[in-house]
């Protein structure tokens, strides 16, 4: 299969009419057709758009599929579930519950899970595929951040799939929260303390969303509206700005010969990604599938019916909502009462600074581009380790949001590691700003040393561990040199600017700059290379001339 | 009749009225305490073997004569085992939590060091020391018995917020932590929520009556005898370990996926 290139903002209307022995009747019906809904050119459009080809541009279409599953299976759960708070007795087949009361809700997720044929199955691929999409979100972002695909002209596209993420968070606890056991009214118990700890408007906040006093009888028929009618359209309508966005500014490519910001290399859409795309499907629906049928997720028969009295001990939010809970459990109990009104600072501090975690994150792009004063358009993706503050930044990032999750599971690790919870609290507590200080600088270090070794390697090429001594002493390595494709990558890398202060630059803006730029290793200049070639093919020479004929395999270029 | 009434004012009718009233006190007490002062069908052969036994494995810690023995600082190196009964002695050995291997937060489970001969020896023995809670009748723990509905109620409540709901064990304050109650057998929970062994609350017969308790373990058996109906549990943990899971075995499944279907074709 050869690759296509296609030229970004050429024209596709040079559509060669290939007459073909088409059925007739097929002809003038499509043509009919065609006449009256002009599909052909919108079909031509999509079957002949290009998209480069690389495992880690798959991660959103991962997203894509396990939402769609989630419609699916979801659809499949609403026909059972009863939004209900009225209280019943239970009388359905699993034993330990016959004759205990409870809520509509709960007790048509037992009947769903023990007597509706697949019920289980379908409950546990909705749970997994959630969480496969939102792992997924996760994973896309990284891949977005780390090569740097959100700068112009997708700065927008970003914040859409951040929206959608935080969608995916919504979706996640209004959906969970729905079965009316214990974990998931726990959950929502946090949620009415996060809303009371706001001052002054916290209790009204309560009273709005619960109707009354917690739990009342209208929250789960609210959150089941949210869950099922308003994020999902939400979602659908963040994805198809996300994907018409995609298809405008077309894919970005990782660079190679070849590749430039003109220019998209890659294979055509039909027939190549239509069937990659539509077995890949496949494959996620069944990996869920697999997952599903052999593993239990959410066993909520065994929490029992809620009851706001008991918490149950390893009370966790799923994982997507666990940095949330790790704030809280990190935090020390501060709390003050100014003029009569109490102010939960350890909850109102977490959320401040959830708020800012979260905003650091969706305005990250306009931040970098204001501090890199970059107004191109970029379509060939930067290699992480080329760009060593933003990946410094995106580990150290990763990193506070993966103490804030070990935060939230501390129970669990100090009976997992025979450990104290108090000195692993503690240890948390330090990591949360000592961490990713280390981090950052530990990473853009090593993204410098990647770089030095790329040098190297552009330069020299591949040491063999092949040592030659020369007649005279002297000792001599192999060195195989690259292909001219694999050298190109090497020697493409973008040129070091920061931008300088005066002219409209503050003081602030050129220091945030020099900052991003001013550690970096000398690019591969064309002098360099020529002079580092002549040095290799010397040598090649020499060790040649030594070994004798028959060593052709040593050829340089 | 006439000596009685020729006597009732002198100045020691009082003192003997007095202790008339505190044998009769201390005498229905004794009728009337809720558990025998000595294990079932222990002989004085039993006791005296359980304190040989004491001496050699015991003693060293809670004191020649069970009376709970000190450091040089004060701290307590075992406590006092007067009044902790039969009860509390077949759960910490018969769990092999008692002799402990060593000093920490709390004893661990391990293999028994004692059979159960010698274990009922000792617990022969410290039951003679003062009266305290006796071993249950195998009635008295049967969950065939118990009703799991009340039960689960009442663990939920009472157990769950340490033990965790699926009974897989929770994490408590510097270190110490509340087991799991899977595979433990019915008596040994009986004891355990009778005794308060380890940093565990006392749940005597006031607080849960001893049909409640038979609930809780009929409760415990039923959620064992159930299983997992969705497949591997993943150790009961909850959404933390569903999370790992997503991120590890599904992300590499999906990603193998990914590398393979992005592979250039050859």
């Amino acid at each position: 299969m050869s690759t296509t290139t296609d030229t970004r903002g050429s024209s596709r209307s040079d559509a060669p009419e290939k007459g073909g022995r088409m059925a007739r009747l097929g002809s003038v019906g499509g043509d009919w057709l065609d006449q009256r809904v002009g599909g052909a050119r919108l079909v031509r459009f999509f079957a002949r758009k290009i998209f480069p080809d690389h495992w880690s541009f798959m991660f959103g279409e991962v997203a894509l599929y396990s939402f769609v599953i989630l419609l699916i299976s979801g659809v499949f759960l609403t026909m059972f579930f009863v939004p209900s708070m009225d209280e019943v007795v239970y009388d359905g087949v699993y034993e330990p519950l016959q004759g205990a009361h409870m809520s509509k809700a709960y007790e048509s997720t037992l009947h769903l899970s023990f007597e509706v044929s697949g019920g289980l199955l379908m409950r546990q691929i909705h749970h997994w595929a959630a969480l496969v999409f939102m792992v997924a979100i996760f994973v896309h972002m990284f891949r977005v951040f780390f090569t740097g695909a959100f700068r112009k002209p997708r700065e927008l596209n970003w914040l859409v799939g951040f929206g959608l993420m935080m969608l995916g968070m919504v979706a996640g606890f209004s959906g969970y929260s729905l079965p009316d056991d214990v974990l998931s009214g726990n959950g929502l118990r946090i949620a009415e303390g996060l809303m009371l700890a706001m001052p002054l408007v916290g209790p009204y906040l309560s009273f709005f969303l619960f109707g009354g006093e917690f739990p009342g009888h209208y929250i789960i028929p609210r959150l089941f509206t949210v869950h099922i009618l308003l994020i999902p359209a939400a979602i659908l309508g963040l994805i198809g700005i996300h994907l018409a966005m995609l298809v405008a500014h077309k894919h970005t490519q990782y660079p190679g010969p070849g590749r430039t910001d003109k220019n998209v290399v890659g294979y055509p859409l039909f027939p190549v990604y239509t069937a990659k795309a539509g077995g890949f499907f496949f494959l996620v629906f069944g990996i869920i599938a697999l997952v599903s049928a052999t593993t239990s997720i959410n066993a909520v028969w065994i929490y029992g019916p809620y009851d706001p009295s008991p918490v149950s001990a390893g009370s966790q939010p799923d994982w997507y909502m666990l940095f949330t809970d790790g704030g809280l459990r990190l935090i020390p109990g501060w709390e003050s009462t100014i003029f009569g009104y109490v102010f939960s600072w350890n909850i109102l501090i977490p959320m401040a600074f959830y708020g800012a975690f979260l905003a650091f994150l969706a305005l990250y792009p306009f931040l970098e581009a204001w501090v890199t004063g970059d107004d191109r358009e970029h379509h060939v993706l930067d290699l992480p380790y080329n760009v060593p503050v933003r990946t410094g930044l995106g580990v150290a990032w990763i990193s506070i949001y993966l103490i804030l999750c070990l935060g939230a599971t501390n129970d669990l690790l100090a009976i997992a590691l025979k450990l104290s919870i108090n000195d692993l609290t503690w240890l948390y507590r330090i990591s949360f700003f000592v961490v990713p200080v280390l981090v950052f600088f530990v990473t853009k270090r090593l993204c410098l040393a990647i770089q030095r070794h790329k040098r190297d390697l552009a330069l020299h090429g591949v040491e063999t561990s092949k040592v030659v001594r020369m007649a005279d002493g002297e000792m001599l390595e192999i060195h195989e040199p690259l292909s001219d494709y694999d050298r190109w990558v090497l020697v493409s890398a973008d040129q070091f600017r920061p931008l300088k202060a005066g002219k409209g630059v503050s003081g602030l803006r050129a220091k945030a700059s020099s900052f991003f730029f001013k550690d970096y290793i000398e690019p591969v200049t064309p002098a360099d290379l020529r002079k580092a070639l002549e040095h290799g093919s010397h040598e090649q020479h020499k060790i040649d001339e030594l070994i004798g004929a028959g060593t052709g395999d040593h050829a340089t270029n | 009749m006439k000596a009685l009434s020729q006597h009732r004012h002198h100045p020691m009718a009082y003192l003997v009225i007095l202790l008339l009233a505190l044998v009769a006190t201390g005498g229905v007490y004794a009728a009337f305490q809720p558990r025998a002062a000595q294990a079932e069908g222990a002989s004085q052969e039993d006791i005296a073997a359980g304190e040989q036994l004491f001496l050699a494995n015991c003693a060293t810690c809670h004191g020649t004569n069970g009376q709970g023995q000190t450091d040089a600082d004060g701290n307590t190196l075992g406590p006092s085992l007067i009044g902790v009964g039969a009860a509390a002695v077949d759960f910490q050995v018969g769990t092999g939590r008692m002799p402990m291997q060593n000093s920490g937060p709390q004893a661990q489970r391990k293999m028994p060091q004692m059979n159960e001969e010698q274990t009922a020896q000792l617990a022969a023995y410290v039951a003679s020391l003062g009266p305290g809670p006796s071993i249950p009748t195998a009635d008295a723990v049967d969950p065939a018995q118990g009703d799991p509905v009340e039960g689960g109620e009442i663990y939920r409540i009472n157990c769950a917020m340490c033990h965790n709901a699926a009974g897989a064990g929770g994490a408590l304050t510097h270190g110490k932590f509340a087991p799991p109650l899977t595979g433990v057998e019915p008596k040994h929970i009986y004891e355990a929520m009778e005794t308060g062994p380890q940093n565990m609350p006392v749940f005597n017969d006031s607080n849960i009556s001893a049909e409640q308790k038979r609930d809780v373990i009929a409760y415990l058996d039923a959620l064992e005898e159930n299983g997992s109906p969705g497949g591997l549990s993943l150790g009961s943990l909850g959404p933390v370990t569903e999370g790992l899971y997503a991120w590890t075995i599904i992300l590499a499944l999906l990603m193998g996926t990914a590398v393979w279907l992005g592979a250039k074709a050859k």
